[in-house]
């Protein structure tokens, strides 16, 4: 965190000159000086770092270069979009991909798995935008059935704007999510098949059978409890990649979120937000890894009993 | 003589198992062509689409042939500018490969050098590496290229940005692969460290330098190749992500994943085919070199073979 904290610090300072992207290009040397002193650049650099972090723990990240905009209010504004998205899009690639890597796992040389397995195939060679794309042409352009871009009419809830109450935020929800989550989803259909199979093997499953308890209880029950753990994991570690990955889809939909921001930071070189950006990133993944180790805790009993022995 | 080279091609385990699998044979011919194609884009190509005196803007937004409206002339149809579909990927695919491989090559050796200097050495040093790739596997490879991309722009005068541009994606994209290089060359150092071969050329007073390049490196090339090939077509997918997002090679030399942002454009206004081609081609292209490293993986790895 302090690492990225320092990069982003070095980058607001050190890169360009913040006086020059603040004042203009053509404003008088005196002015210059002015706003130098103002924001505290003749100041030794650890007391500029220090003051740097305060400012980032109080949620200051100072003033966007472009739109001239306090960038905390940016990104609070642009937050629930983003998270909205992340959120949908991790649901249904969890159920979905649970689903399909179930079934795959039990029914393993049927049709229909094999199908499912190919499109999964499909689905990691294919890259995002693409898939945005298709999906666009398809139930926009030709069916004319989906919006193809903007978040529908939002409700502001005070400090979050959601679409999940009106019928048309709804709507244009569905293709960027379902962009977002068919990357996901394969990987979790794999994970929960291989484990699947695995597990089906193992003594205490054919126990299970000997024992003559019912074919769906012992998949449902007993063996898919067990297939689940690994799914967390992989759960939090695409959490972060689907917050990265809504770098594209926002731009492909045009989702009005924190990635679309970013990006437009990238083309204007507009240094407040994208340090802001990096440190909210680097933040939610050291919390994403942090509640995992702690699910962890809770749901394997076998990490539970280890650290009470020791 | 040709012949007898391609039978002792095809005594190898590798080469036997490559003329026995359909899909290594398909996708490693696809592959072939499309190299072909971009290297020689010049003879391959109808038209030069860089060339001025050959575009016109009058045949801008020809369909395909055989569409409707479409002319024999441009058999993919053309782009906004009125540039030959066809002849604008081929060359969209020179500047994608030479991205894809210049990053991976980049990735290799840095990652390989670090991998194999920290199984090697060990200690502190080893353990500030590994942290590094950790740290590093965590953050998604497109947010690393992008950030690192953000970063070069804003160091990068503007006008210099767009002769760098292709520079700094290279740097970008390889910069996020490392790690997976780095990882599996440390393992495996760490495996060949205490092979015989190793302390042999110790006793005889080699030098650390000449034992880990000349003598480990070689040893563990197998599994190293097949990372290259799967992350070929990662490099050549995060290219175009880029692309495609507008922070990746600058519109004056398109890849494809810029033909693909061109074309996104002129989707509702029905003209399809400058977006679909080349998402088209790009698709064949990843999936080809996908199952490639699919069939390495499994070729090379004689563990696999065993069961």
């Amino acid at each position: 965190m302090i690492v990225v904290a320092f990069v982003s610090f070095s980058l607001f300072n050190f890169v360009g000159d913040p006086v020059i992207s603040l004042t203009g290009e053509d404003s008088s040397i005196e002015r210059q000086a002015e706003v130098r002193e103002a924001i505290g650049l003749n100041d030794p650099v650890y007391i500029q770092f220090s003051r740097f972090l305060g400012n980032v723990i109080q949620g200051d990240f100072g003033i966007s270069y472009q739109l001239k905009r306090e960038v905390s209010d940016l990104i609070a504004e642009r937050m629930p979009a983003t998270l909205e998205l992340v959120f949908v899009s991790a649901l249904l690639a969890i159920i979905v991909g649970v689903i399909l890597g179930v079934y795959t796992g039990i029914h393993r040389d049927s049709f229909v798995s094999n199908v499912i397995l190919v499109i999964s195939l499909a689905g990691v060679s294919l890259p995002t935008f693409i898939i945005g794309i298709m999906l666009i042409y398809l139930f926009s352009v030709i069916l004319g059935v989906l919006p193809s871009f903007g978040r529908g009419e939002v409700i502001d809830l005070g400090f979050w704007s959601t679409g999940f109450l009106t019928i048309s935020g709804l709507k244009a929800l569905i293709l960027p999510s379902v962009t977002l989550s068919l990357f996901q989803m394969t990987y979790v259909i794999r994970l929960v098949r291989a484990e699947m199979m695995e597990i089906l093997q193992t003594d205490y499953i054919k126990f299970a059978k000997a024992r003559g308890i019912k074919k769906n209880t012992i998949n449902y029950k007993h063996a898919l409890k067990n297939g689940l753990i690994p799914v967390i994991t992989i759960t939090g570690i695409n959490i972060g990649t689907l917050i990265a990955f809504s770098i594209i889809t926002e731009t492909v939909f045009q989702w009005p979120g924190m990635g679309l921001l970013f990006i437009n930071a990238v083309y204007f070189v507009d240094i407040p937000i994208m340090s802001a950006y990096m440190i909210m990133v680097a933040f939610i993944f050291v919390m994403i890894n942090f509640i995992v180790d702690i699910t962890y805790y809770f749901i394997d009993p076998r990490i539970r009993i280890k650290d009470e022995m020791s | 003589m040709l012949l007898k080279t391609f039978n002792k091609i095809y005594d190898t385990d590798v080469g036997y198992s490559f003329f026995n699998s359909k899909i290594a044979i398909i996708s490693s011919t696809i592959m072939f062509i499309i190299f072909l194609c971009s290297v020689f884009a010049g003879v391959v190509a109808p038209y030069n689409p860089f060339d001025p005196a050959s575009i016109s803007l009058m045949d801008a937004f020809t369909p395909p042939s055989w569409s409707e409206g479409g002319s024999s002339s441009f058999i993919l149809g053309t782009d906004q500018q009125g540039r030959d579909m066809l002849s604008t990927m081929i060359y969209g695919s020179r500047i994608s490969l030479i991205v894809g491989f210049a990053s991976i090559l980049f990735a290799m050796v840095l990652g390989v050098f670090l991998g194999v200097t920290a199984g090697y050495i060990g200690g502190r040093y080893e353990i500030i590496v590994m942290r590094l790739t950790d740290v590093q596997l965590t953050i998604p490879s497109i947010l690393m290229a992008l950030l690192v991309n953000g970063i070069a722009k804003s160091v990068i005068s503007q006008s210099m940005h767009s002769e760098m541009a292709i520079y700094v994606l290279i740097f970008a994209i390889g910069i996020s692969e490392w790690p997976q290089f780095a990882r599996v060359s440390r393992a495996s150092t760490l495996v060949e460290k205490n092979k015989e071969y190793v302390s042999a050329s110790r006793i005889i007073g080699l030098s650390n330098i000449i034992i880990m390049f000349k003598h480990i490196l070689p040893n563990i090339l197998r599994p190293l190749l097949v990372i290259a090939t799967i992350g070929l077509a990662l490099a050549i997918i995060t290219e175009s992500t880029l692309s495609f997002l507008g922070v990746g090679v600058p519109p004056t030399t398109p890849s494809l994943g810029t033909l693909i942002r061109f074309g996104n454009s002129f989707l509702f206004s029905g003209e399809w085919w400058i977006t679909f081609f080349p998402a088209i081609f790009l698709i064949v292209l990843a999936l080809s070199i996908n199952l490639l490293g699919d069939w390495m993986r499994d070729a090379l790895n004689p563990k696999l073979k065993i069961r």
